[in-house]
């Protein structure tokens, strides 16, 4: 079947079987192997990406359903070479090691700071209660989201 | 993992959902959000030969308040009920309950039709649904009808939908008063190991238990106590009281009992009961 | 100024932040072709006929390969001393002895192809009776490999007598063990299994061009996988290459090459094209290497002041059903078996035992863990029955800080420590009497939510595999310098240690240096990642290669500017060789390199330590247990680590804050759980408790740093200690948080179930 999306801000059409789920289009139709998979029960977030700004797990999304709609890759969050503030922060505090939860967690955060900026440690970890991270043990990328977060409501992003 | 192949047809209305259901049968299922039937779509534990994708059909995704009580569309996603400003103001205990589901990413997907037709005893809606005693708007080739939420959930993961019906609406009696969910679990992304859900909706005490048996069920002997004017405590040690809750890694049968109990009188306190 | 030490920011994280990694499966290979394993779905049985009828016919399916196609030698065994009749087929050889065995490999042109395939090969099993229970399996009449006779792999300390690696005074248990003992506590305890979960799963691809092979692999060790493959195909150096590419995590569970990544190149020569698999979470949790998974008996004696006299722990290690490197971890168990503390009679005795489970590997700790939670969990046991506070009884039983180095009952020599400052530190960091303040408040009270405090002082040892690991230093024409390391990291973080530890000695810009790793054919030789090892062996061999290439400059300085070579100085800050008191008078590091040819401005070493190296703490954590729901909130985790020194503390720091997080995890989480007829059944992250964010609190992290004489950086390892502390102090704080309800002991992980039946089981006591 055809399926049409804008991913990055560019208009993408294939044709696919109807079972094809988003993440496997983004990483083998057009290459876009910054997202990861790292479960098969919806559980790691790896694989999240923005689906018309929102955060969703790109593994429990068929292609199909994303027909017609915008997606947001870790490809397309900085603007040129100027790192988006969430890309930033995680540098900054050291919220990353081996690097594969990465793209999927920046993804999350970025969703999770945008419908509310205003977050305290609690929400931060609550809020990415659906992404998991074998490495850092979260105390870097909670520090991170909040800085970030704070960034947001000065104005920054 | 990847799904069996299936074969995929997209709607646009109701009708058009409802003939696709017609014409291919009970090997077709319905997608809404997709995040009850994919996860099992891709360990392979369910295989549908046809997929009717229903997400498109904007018309069913709306909270309005409906003078005596408030009308959710079925294809409502958590999110948008979790914040919706009707929902917070006529129904707290459902917005409250719809944000606590899975996680923000299921959240912005998963539908309140999808959760409750996917009839998972460990699901929150359904038994949030259920301690508000709402109604459930179903339509098929027959036209509509209302199904209470208690003779909805038939059995496990399964509901009173016949297999060319669509779940529409969802009919909550507004209920400002006070209101819990107490979700037990282990980690904040999992399924509620047991749960209490409690719902004043005028004079009438709603009691709700998630995970407890083979579908979302009421814990009709507290509602009956509390009715018969039991204290909280007292009605609240009678929450197991004829259930077969299922044993399993993270509890056995006796545990989710003596959970129930406990979830229960600290659900009834927080709302105010 | 050096930059040693300083919290340099991590040069491999643009890359991940705005691309993502380069993992096998992101890697392009034109025309590969995809494998799906087909896994037994029982956990003890006897084959009588795999068809392959149809899946041959599917869509896309190029073959199907069963035991009977392998022509390769069988695999190499996995375990010292491992029962030779224990070694692992290819592909199941008419038997299949976890659910998770490889039955069979389905070859198709895409992924989607061989997974439809993988569901038409039909496989006619005849169930036997199964052996789960690891402390059955040695007198079980069930036997996991029949020719084996046997079901036990190896025995602590007779099979370490036999080789001399302990005198034979080790193998029976001292006289009197107890004597003068007025208290001896016995607890059986269970360090349970648990899977190490990197987020990157298993992968592999395999290319051979006219004979030589080319893997691509997601491991620790790339050199070990190299020789792994050169070993299996007789092929010589030059005709093998192994790569990491970004490698998502490890946690000893990749150090190992595993059948399924090894017969990947079987396959792509079999068939002569390229061939990649990638295995899913549910495969990875079936048959990627578990860890831990030893049930102890435990026994401490000591006088009612609190002084501690002896120590006893039996182990039984369950190897799983192939016997691999988890077998023979009750090693590194025995090294460490008194931790922090001075006790004078000790004994200590393993079984390892083969089960129909998936095969236990090293997991971060790697048999270390498993020492420091028995030692700490029995101290608080001890310390209940005698009554004395538990930082008490640890105090008046450290290693006094001027006993180093200090060789303890089992042989093991440590370097250095102060093992009561890190208490110290802890303590007050913590507000322990606040703490214990609050607590007897809320027992007073009768409260819900109680109060536990957990403590734990722990030693481990880092580096303690002896051997040496390769590093080199060479200056390019341009001025830049090019590292080789045969360290492989997969997040330590090596690219961004490594250019501090040259550009300090260099004067060469952080960004100028290249770091090269996980590729055989461009770094001659390694041993890899594991074992908290890489600093203080490659880091060192890197550090030193600097100062050869230093010195060479500077003769070659010296030559050129026709000064005497004492004369000659470094000016780090230009990067710029002078004769001192004339700067006017020097050369570049770019001149220097072309004037030298090319890689003569170059050296290469390979260093190895004296010893190992043991990095020491104390952990304390706050845990709010609801005694009515059993569950556990961790409200504090206040940690003192000293690693020696540190190159780039915001480095070490992110070691110490993952393992507590995979120490925590194991204390209140996670467990690899099977049923009676060994299904598993926490077999995916929906199941298994892996920690997320929101189950932690903030980590309060504090650093002592004193240096190690073992290597001239002062450096220890960092990447285990966190967990090594961290999973006592958790579990002792669920147990003191019930202690007054009549609570002695709760196994991990202290999950709500288990935390409620042991309130019960204490109250039907009382």
């Amino acid at each position: 079947m055809k399926v049409k999306l804008e991913v990055n801000g560019e208009a993408h059409e294939r044709d696919v079987e109807p079972r094809t789920l988003l993440v496997y289009f983004l990483r083998e139709e057009l290459g876009l192997t910054g997202t990861n998979v790292g479960c098969d029960t919806t559980s790691c977030g790896a694989c999240t990406v923005l689906l018309d700004g929102e955060s969703v797990k790109s593994c429990t999304v068929l292609a199909a359903q994303a027909d017609g709609h915008s997606i947001t890759t870790i490809e397309g969050l900085a603007s040129g070479d100027e790192l988006h503030p969430m890309q930033q922060a995680f540098r900054e505090h050291h919220g990353l090691q081996c690097g594969y939860c990465t793209p999927g967690m920046v993804m999350a955060a970025v969703s999770l700071v945008k419908e509310n900026p205003d977050l305290d440690e609690a929400a931060v970890r609550e809020g990415l209660e659906g992404n998991l991270c074998r490495c850092t043990g979260y105390h870097n990328i909670v520090q991170a989201v909040l800085d970030a977060a704070r960034s947001s409501r000065e104005g920054a992003w | 993992m990847i799904p069996a192949p299936f074969d995929y047809v997209r709607v646009g209305s109701l009708d058009e959902a409802i003939s696709a259901l017609v014409e291919h049968g009970e090997d077709a299922k319905l997608l809404a959000g997709g995040h009850s039937l994919l996860p099992l779509m891709k360990l392979r534990l369910a295989t549908p030969s046809v997929l009717i994708d229903i997400g498109p059909v904007r018309e069913l995704s709306y909270v309005v308040d409906a003078g005596d009580h408030v009308a959710i569309g079925a294809l409502t996603r958590h999110h948008d009920l979790h914040h919706d400003p009707v929902a917070v103001s006529q129904v707290p205990l459902l917005s409250m309950v719809a944000g606590k589901i899975g996680d923000p990413q299921v959240r912005h997907r998963g539908t309140i039709g999808g959760s409750l037709t996917h009839a998972d005893p460990a699901s929150d809606l359904p038994a949030a649904v259920l301690a508000l005693g709402g109604t459930l708007v179903a339509r098929g080739p027959a036209g509509e009808r209302q199904i209470p939420a208690d003779a909805f959930f038939s059995g496990f993961l399964e509901s009173a939908l016949a297999p060319d019906e669509v779940l529409t609406e969802i009919r909550v009696p507004k209920a400002v008063g006070g209101h819990a969910y107490q979700k037990f679990v282990r980690r904040a992304q999992d399924w509620a190991i047991v749960g209490s859900v409690v719902a004043r909706v005028g004079d009438r005490v709603g009691v709700a238990l998630v995970n407890m048996g083979p579908t979302p069920l009421r814990a009709l002997a507290v509602e009956q106590a509390l009715a018969e004017g039991a204290s909280a405590a007292e009605a609240a040690e009678r929450a197991a009281e004829g259930l077969e809750p299922p044993s399993d890694n993270n509890a056995t049968a006796e545990f989710r009992r003596h959970l129930a109990r406990v979830l229960t009188r600290r659900a009834l306190a927080e709302a105010g009961v | 100024m050096s930059i040693l030490g300083n919290r340099v920011l991590r040069r491999e994280d643009p890359k991940f932040l705005t691309t993502g990694g380069t993992y096998v499966d992101d890697l392009p290979l034109e025309g590969a072709v995809h494998i799906v394993y087909v896994r037994s779905p029982m956990a003890h049985a006897r084959i009588h006929s795999i068809d392959s009828t149809e899946a041959l016919r599917s869509p896309g399916v190029v073959a199907v390969f069963t035991a009977a196609e392998v022509d390769l030698p069988p695999m190499p065994p996995g375990a010292p001393f491992a029962n030779p009749a224990m070694v692992r087929p290819w592909l199941a050889d008419g038997v299949v002895r976890f659910v998770g065995d490889l039955v069979a490999a389905v070859v198709a042109e895409t992924r989607e192809q061989a997974m439809d395939a993988a569901e038409l090969v039909l496989v006619d099993y005849e169930p036997f009776p199964v052996v789960i229970d690891p402390e059955a399996a040695a007198g079980s009449d069930i036997l996991v490999h029949e020719a084996a006779g046997t079901n036990v792999v190896l025995r602590m300390p007779e099979d370490l007598v036999s080789v001399g690696m302990v005198p034979p005074e080790a193998a029976t248990e001292p006289p009197e063990m107890f004597a003068g003992c007025e208290v001896v506590v016995r607890q059986r305890i269970v360090n349970q299994r648990v899977a190490p979960c990197p987020l990157e799963v298993r992968a592999a691809a395999s290319r051979w061009d006219d004979g030589h092979l080319t893997q691509w692999t997601t491991t620790q060790a790339p050199h070990g996988v190299k020789a792994s493959l050169a070993q299996i195909f007789g092929l010589a150096d030059d005709q093998v290459r192994a790569v990491a590419p970004d490698v998502g995590g490890g946690f000893g569970a990749k150090i190992g090459a595993y059948p399924e990544e090894l017969f990947v190149a079987w396959i792509a020569r079999k068939i002569g094209r390229p061939a990649r698999w990638v295995e899913t979470r549910s495969e990875s949790m079936l048959s990627l290497g578990h860890g831990r998974a030893q049930v102890q008996l435990a026994e401490l004696g000591g006088t009612r002041d609190g002084r501690l006299l002896a120590y006893k722990l039996s182990v039984i290690q369950d190897a799983g059903a192939y016997p691999a490197f988890g077998a023979f971890l009750p090693l590194m168990t025995r090294t460490m078996l008194t931790g922090v503390y001075d006790i004078e009679r000790v004994y200590f005795a393993d079984t390892s035992v083969a089960t129909n489970t998936n095969p236990t590997v090293a997991y971060r700790g790697a048999g270390r863990p498993e020492a420091t939670a028995a030692i700490e969990r029995m101290v608080d046991i001890f310390a209940a029955e005698i009554g004395m506070d538990p930082a008490e009884v640890r105090r008046k039983n450290l290693v006094g800080r001027d006993r180093f180095p200090f060789t303890t009952p089992t042989g093991t020599t440590y370097d250095v420590g102060d093992y009561e400052a890190a208490l110290d530190r802890v303590l007050e960091a913590a507000g322990y009497s606040e703490l214990r303040a609050e607590q007897q408040r809320r027992r007073e009270a009768g409260e819900a939510k109680q109060l536990g405090i957990g403590l734990s002082t722990y030693v481990e040892i880092t580096n303690g595999i002896p051997g040496s690991e390769f590093g080199s230093v060479e200056v390019l024409a341009d001025g830049r310098a090019r590292v080789r390391t045969g360290t492989s990291p997969h997040g330590q973080g090596h690219v961004t240690s490594w250019s501090q530890l040259v550009a300090d000695q260099l004067g060469i810009a952080i960004e100028d240096v290249e770091v090269i790793h996980g590729d055989t054919d461009l770094v001659p030789r390694g041993v890899g990642t594991f074992g908290s090892k890489s600093l203080q062996s490659g880091g060192v061999a890197v550090f030193q290669a600097a100062e050869q290439v230093v010195d060479k400059a500077r003769k070659l300085a010296a030559e050129l500017l026709e000064a005497n070579p004492n004369d000659i100085e470094l000016d780090k800050q230009s990067g710029r060789f002078q004769v001192a008191g004339t700067p006017s008078a020097s050369k570049t590091w770019a001149e220097l390199a072309r004037a030298s040819g090319d890689g003569g401005l170059s050296a290469e070493v390979d260093f190895a330590a004296s010893g190992a190296t043991f990095p020491f703490g104390a952990h304390l954590v706050v845990a709010e247990v609801d005694t009515e729901t059993g569950g556990v909130t961790l409200k504090r985790i206040v940690a003192v680590d000293d690693a020696g020194r540190l190159v780039n503390p915001l480095i070490a720091e992110g070691q110490i804050h993952g393992g507590l997080a995979q120490g925590v995890a194991q204390a209140l989480m996670e467990e690899m759980c099977y049923d009676e007829q060994g299904n598993p059944i926490t077999a995916n992250l929906a199941d298994y408790e892996f920690v997320s964010a929101a189950e932690l609190p903030s980590f309060e992290t504090y650093s002592m740093e004193t240096p190690t004489p073992i290597n001239p950086l002062g450096a220890k390892g960092i990447g285990e200690s966190g967990t090594i502390g961290s999973t006592p102090a958790v579990q002792n704080a669920v147990c003191d948080a019930l202690r007054h309800l009549g609570v002695r002991h709760v196994d991990m992980p202290t999950s709500p179930l288990r935390v409620w039946k042991a309130i019960e089981q204490a109250k039907g006591k009382s």
